[in-house]
């Protein structure tokens, strides 16, 4: 199989690679780029583990070609932090234990960015419908949906 | 493999006719991928539309709608006027898959995926809606219903691409509505569906129906019996209780661990009846 050349924007810097025609996104940003922090859970986008936004829409990088990001902008969530200063929900995260084993987690926390972004006040029931497309088996979602709650209230006054 | 990204529609179909092996459109890749995944489909060819100028919008003409192929699902639900004419159909559009999938997902592709249960198909139907499809031989139009055939087989030739979707344009009074069951209160895929299309006169007596049923036979059913209990009344109890009736003897389903023969029979005339309601009450607003 030929390789296609892609030349996209990750987090704001401009990436060029190489992948083959079936392969992922998701594999491309871990095994090409050594960008692991979007997880492959199920592969099949039911699980939210590898969420993305893509051009300013959250999608599952499992579902994504590699190819596909040419030309495109890709925000992952090596782009959250800024330096050593945390973005608010990864804050929140912490502080609210809104994570055990933590492989969920860098989706949880893209999926609410791209809620907050979209719906800065969202009531409970908005944030556990905006989240309900990525799955954690260990927190039982309250400390997540508390977390979110608590970034929210904190980006608001920001 | 190989991965291409036409830039038109003639190119696409072009590559698509010519190629010697299997070939798959790419548009949303929520069913694609996963049957790459799962090792159901390997294409020889993978044919990206979504570069083809104008597949990623909703264009509104004098006709009514053209929502493009590769529109996404999230796209149709931030259209406020799409909303307006045709709220049935959208709301089955935002009830595939999460957040995530409605970021890609397409109707085309819900369509063209021939699934019993696709969500958007009887809300599609029950609109009357048309498929434009371009292909070696030219443009021509059909009937959403006739695009899918049984479970994931659809009527399309080899090379042929379905452009867009049409809805027509809303008279006054008219109303259209979509429900499904589910076990789960979302993420999940229709155990039975119904979408119902209403147009009344100005006394609010039904002028024109289409109710069509999902995941009670191979292809989605338009009930054309059921249409018949609605016209030429007020939506009264006896009107509901035919329609309700006759959708639940239109089934032909089958027993799978999501639901039995019978309670997908009954369901179906309940939802027909509370998608008919919502329709009717939306129809009598405008």
């Amino acid at each position: 199989m030929a390789g296609v050349a892609v030349s996209t924007t990750i987090n704001g810097d401009n990436v060029e690679y190489l992948c083959q025609p079936d392969e992922t996104l998701l594999d491309v940003l871990r095994d090409r780029l050594g960008l692991t922090g979007a997880k492959e859970g199920c592969g099949t986008g039911d699980c939210g583990a590898c969420s993305i936004i893509l051009d300013d829409r959250l999608v599952c990088s499992c579902l994504v070609l590699g190819a596909e990001a040419e030309g495109r902008r890709v925000e992952t969530i090596e782009g959250m932090a800024h330096g050593d200063r945390l973005h608010p929900l990864q804050q929140k995260f912490l502080e609210h234990a809104a994570l055990q084993c933590g492989v969920c987690t860098p989706g949880f926390l893209i999926a609410a960015k791209d809620l907050l972004a979209k719906n800065p006040d969202p009531t409970e029931e908005e944030i556990r419908f905006g989240l309900a497309g990525n799955l954690c088996r260990c927190t039982g979602y309250d400390k997540i949906v508390r977390a979110v709650q608590d970034a929210a209230s904190v980006m608001k006054g920001a | 493999m190989r991965y291409i990204r036409p830039l038109s529609m003639e190119d696409a179909v072009g590559q698509l006719a010519g190629s010697p092996g299997t070939a798959a459109i790419l548009a949303g890749g929520s069913d694609l991928l996963v049957r790459m995944k799962g090792g159901f489909v390997e294409p020889d060819l993978i044919v990206d539309i979504k570069a083809i100028d104008g597949l990623a919008e909703i264009r509104q003409t004098a006709e009514g709608f053209s929502i493009g192929a590769a529109v996404s699902c999230a796209l149709m639900g931030e259209s406020a006027a799409l909303k307006r004419e045709w709220p049935g159909v959208v709301e089955a559009a935002k009830l595939i898959g999460s957040k995530q999938v409605q970021g890609r997902c397409t109707i085309v592709g819900n369509l063209c995926n021939a699934s019993p249960a696709a969500d958007s198909v009887p809300a599609l139907v029950a609109a009357g809606a048309r498929a434009l499809i371009v292909g070696p031989g030219g443009r021509r139009t059909v009937a959403v219903e006739a695009v899918p055939t049984g479970p994931g087989k659809t009527s399309l030739a080899k090379g042929e691409i379905i452009e867009a979707i049409l809805l027509d344009r809303r008279g006054p009074h008219s109303g259209d509505a979509y429900l499904r069951f589910i076990p789960r209160t979302e993420m999940d895929i229709a155990v039975v569906s119904a979408g119902v299309n209403l147009t009344l006169d100005e006394q609010g007596v039904v002028k024109s129906a289409r109710v069509a049923l999902g995941a009670v036979a191979p292809t989605v059913l338009l009930v054309e019996e059921a249409a018949e209990a609605l016209i030429g009344r007020k939506l009264d109890e006896a009107a509901l209780e035919r329609l309700a009736k006759v959708c639940s003897g239109a089934c032909r389903p089958i027993d799978d661990k999501r639901g039995t023969v019978e309670f997908r029979r009954k369901v179906a005339g309940v939802l027909a009846r509370r998608a008919a309601t919502t329709a009717y009450a939306r129809a009598g607003d405008k």
